[in-house]
C-alpha cells in the first residue's frame, strides 16, 4: 500500500520539531516536502540534510506537492490565506497556528471527532498542554472559570509565536471554554528568559460552581488523563498533587483547585526544555496518523 | 545647571492597584483623578495593575470593571492625558480598542526587558488606533545596558514613542540608572526615554533624580508612593525636591500632597517591610508581594524564603503561580508531609 504524502509548511521551531517526529515515526506517512520562506533558515537546512525535498516558495510549493496532509506551522495570518487554497486542492490541513478556522482538536479529549473535516486547528501549545487537565477536572465537577498560566523558555518561542500573542491568548481562552467544557476560559502566556532555560510549565486555576470540591475525584481523573497524554508526550507530568487554595473570586470565596504541570520535551529539535514544541507537534503527529490510517482503511 | 522637567505620569491608580489588591472604589478613582488633574499633572495612568485585561486569578480580580474605571477617569480628567498599561497576552488588542474608545490617549506596552519583540503586534495595533505609545522594559536591573539599548531599538522600530527603563523590583541604584538611561538615549533616534522607579531599596527619589539629571523625557510617580512592592517614587516628594532645586515643574506640589493625604493614605500603608526589602535586594518582581504573603500564610512558610527562592529561579512578571510551586518545594525540602 502506498504511503500518504504529507508536507510541512513553516520551517520555524514547530515545523522543524515536527519534521523530526515524522522522520522518527513515519508509520503510513511519507514526508514529501518542507516549505518555508527563507532558503537559508535552519529548518530548511536541516530538512535538506535529512534528505527531504525543500522549497522557499512556501504555500505555492505545498499546493503543487501532491501532499494529502499539510501541517501549517506558519502564522495565524498566513494560515487564513493558505486555508482556502489547500481546501481547494483537497489537502487535509492540520493548523498549528492560532488561526482557528477549523474545529479545535485536542487528541485525548476529542481527537477522533473531526477527521472528516478539511481543516482542524490545534489551537496552541498552551491549549494542548492545559485542556486535557481542564477537561479531566470538568468531567467530574462543574467549572465556573478556568485560567491557564503558561510559561515557556524564551529560546523556544519563535518569531511567529511572538507576533501572534494576541491570537494565542484569544484562541486558547476560547478553546479552554469549548473543549475544556467550562463556563469561562482564560489563557495568560509568559515568556521567561532564565538561564538555563525553564521547562514549559503550566498552572491551571479552576473555580468550581459549588462551594465544595471532591479533590480525590479530581485527582483520580487528572491522573488518568496524564497517562493518556504520556502516550504521546512521555515528559508530561504534574509537579505536585492537585491542591486547593481558598481565594476570593468574583463568584465568592471559593476552594480554587490548582493544577501544576510541567513538560519535558523529547529534545528532537530544541533541547528538552522546549516541551511546548512537543505537546503540539506530537498532537499533530497523532491527528495526521489517525487521518492517514483512515485514508488507507 | 538648569534641569528640564520631564513629562510626569502619575501611576497611583495603576501601579497602586497592586498595593490595594485591585480594589479601588469608584469614589477613589474619581477623587484621585480630579485632584491630579487640578494639580496640573499632565498624564494620569489608571488600569488594573497588570494592565488592561489584567483582572484574573493570577493577577487578582478588579473590584470595578475596567471600562467603568476608564469612564470615571475620563470624566474627571479635564486637561490630563489618560494612560493605561498593556502586557501583550494579558491585554489583547480588543481591550486596547475598548480603552481607546473610552477616551484613553496613551497605551504603555510592557514586556520583560529581553522580550521586546513580543510588543510589535500591539505597538503596531496601537498606532493604527491613533494612540500614543510607551514601551516598558520590565526588570531592567537584570540586563546590562547594551542589551537594554538593543531591546529599546526594537520597540522604536515598531513605532514606539518613548521607551522606559523600568526598575520593576526597586533593585537599581543611581549609578546604574545613569548608565542604563544614557545607553537608551545614545541609540534611540525618534523615541523618547523614560524612567519608572520602585522604592524597595529606599532610593526611588535618588534614582528619579539621576534620570532627570540626564534629561529623561518622561518620569513615573505615584501619590504617597502607592505601588507594588515598596511602592513608587512619591509624586509629592519628587515635586518638593524639584521645587527645592528650582526646577519649573508646572505641577502644584501642595495639591498633590493634600491629595495623597486625603485620598490615598487611608488605602494602604506603603512601607519597605521585610518582604519588600528582600524583593529589592533579590530582584523579585514587585507585584509578587501580596501574593507571596497570601501563599506564605496558607503554606506556613516565610515570605522571605519564598521570595529569595523566586529570585533564584529567575522568575519574571506574570509568574505569580510559581509562588505556590516554590512554597510546596520548600515544605517538601523541610520534610513536612502535611499538605496545605
Amino acid at each position: 500500500m502506498s504511503k500518504v504524502k504529507v508536507a510541512i509548511l513553516g520551517s520555524g521551531n514547530i515545523g522543524t520539531d515536527l519534521m523530526y517526529k515524522i522522520l522518527k515515526r513515519p508509520n503510513q506517512m511519507e514526508l514529501c516536502l518542507v516549505a518555508g520562506i527563507d532558503a537559508d533558515s535552519d529548518g530548511l537546512a536541516r530538512a535538506r540534510d535529512a534528505g527531504i525535498a525543500t522549497s522557499a516558495d512556501s504555500i505555492e510549493a505545498v499546493l503543487e506537492s501532491g501532499a494529502q496532509i499539510v501541517f501549517d506551522a506558519t502564522s495565524a495570518r498566513a494560515h487564513k490565506a493558505n486555508a482556502p487554497r489547500m481546501a481547494e486542492k483537497n489537502q487535509f490541513a492540520i493548523d498549528l497556528t492560532p488561526a482557528a478556522i477549523g474545529p479545535y482538536v485536542v487528541p485525548p479529549v476529542n481527537g477522533a471527532e473531526h477527521l472528516q473535516q478539511k481543516n482542524v486547528n490545534l489551537i496552541s501549545c498552551g491549549a494542548q498542554a492545559s485542556i486535557p487537565l481542564i477537561y479531566a477536572a470538568s468531567r467530574v465537577m462543574e467549572v465556573e472559570y478556568a485560567e491557564l498560566i503558561t510559561a515557556t523558555a524564551s529560546k523556544s518561542v519563535g518569531p511567529g509565536t511572538r507576533a501572534n500573542l494576541d491570537e494565542f491568548s484569544e484562541t486558547t481562552s476560547m478553546a479552554i471554554k469549548e473543549v475544556g467544557n467550562v463556563k469561562v476560559g482564560r489563557a495568560l502566556p509568559v515568556v521567561n528568559p532564565a538561564e538555563p532555560p525553564i521547562n514549559m510549565t503550566n498552572s491551571v486555576y479552576l473555580v468550581p460552581t459549588a462551594d465544595e470540591v471532591d479533590l480525590a475525584a479530581i485527582t483520580a481523573s487528572v491522573e488518568q488523563m496524564i497517562k493518556s497524554v504520556q502516550e504521546y508526550v512521555p515528559g508530561y507530568r504534574l509537579t505536585a498533587d492537585p491542591v486547593i487554595d481558598h481565594r476570593d473570586t468574583p463568584w465568592g470565596k471559593k476552594p480554587v483547585v490548582v493544577l501544576l504541570n510541567q513538560i519535558e520535551g523529547a529534545g528532537d529539535y530544541l533541547p528538552t526544555y522546549a516541551g511546548n514544541l512537543d505537546i503540539i507537534t506530537a498532537a499533530a503527529w497523532r491527528v495526521a496518523n489517525a487521518y492517514a490510517t483512515g485514508l488507507q482503511a | 545647571m538648569t534641569l528640564i522637567m520631564p513629562r510626569l505620569t502619575d501611576t497611583t491608580l495603576r501601579d497602586g492597584s497592586h498595593a490595594v489588591g485591585h480594589n479601588f472604589s469608584k469614589e477613589t478613582i474619581a477623587n484621585v483623578v480630579a485632584a491630579l488633574d487640578n494639580a496640573g499633572v499632565p498624564v494620569i495612568e489608571a488600569s488594573h495593575g497588570a494592565g488592561v485585561g489584567g483582572s484574573s486569578m493570577q493577577h487578582g480580580f478588579s473590584a470595578v470593571d475596567e471600562m467603568e474605571l476608564f469612564a470615571i477617569a475620563r470624566e474627571n480628567a479635564k486637561n490630563a492625558k489618560l494612560a493605561a498599561l498593556l502586557a501583550p497576552g494579558i491585554g489583547n488588542i480588543r481591550h486596547m480598542k475598548a480603552a481607546r474608545d473610552a477616551g484613553l490617549d496613551i497605551i504603555r506596552i510592557v514586556t520583560h526587558c529581553t522580550e521586546a519583540d513580543c510588543s510589535q503586534q500591539h505597538m503596531e495595533a496601537a498606532k493604527e488606533l491613533g494612540l500614543e505609545t510607551v514601551g516598558f522594559l520590565m526588570m531592567s536591573h537584570t540586563q546590562p545596558a547594551d542589551v537594554l539599548a538593543s531591546e529599546a531599538l526594537k520597540m522604536e522600530s515598531y513605532g514606539c514613542d518613548c521607551v522606559y527603563v523600568v526598575d520593576s523590583c526597586g533593585a537599581m541604584l543611581p549609578g546604574e540608572v545613569t548608565t542604563k538611561v544614557k545607553a537608551l538615549q545614545n541609540v534611540l533616534t525618534t523615541a523618547q526615554v523614560g524612567f519608572h522607579a520602585h522604592n524597595n531599596l529606599g532610593v526611588s527619589i535618588a534614582n528619579s533624580l539621576a534620570a532627570i539629571e540626564l534629561g529623561v523625557d518622561q518620569i513615573d510617580t505615584s501619590l504617597r508612593g502607592l505601588g507594588a512592592g515598596a511602592g513608587n517614587t512619591p509624586t509629592e516628594v519628587l515635586l518638593a525636591v524639584l521645587n527645592k532645586m528650582n526646577v519649573e515643574t508646572g505641577i502644584d506640589m501642595f495639591a498633590c500632597a493634600e491629595a495623597a493625604e486625603q485620598h490615598v493614605s487611608g488605602l494602604y500603608q506603603v512601607a519597605i517591610d521585610e518582604a519588600a526589602l528582600v524583593m529589592g535586594y533579590a530582584g523579585v518582581y514587585s507585584s509578587f508581594l501580596r501574593h507571596a504573603k497570601h501563599v506564605a500564610e496558607e503554606y506556613g512558610v516565610s515570605s522571605k524564603e519564598l521570595l529569595l527562592e523566586l529570585g533564584r529561579r529567575q522568575t519574571v512578571a506574570g509568574q505569580e503561580d510559581w509562588i505556590i510551586s516554590v512554597a510546596m518545594d520548600i515544605k517538601k525540602a523541610r520534610g513536612d508531609a502535611s499538605a496545605a
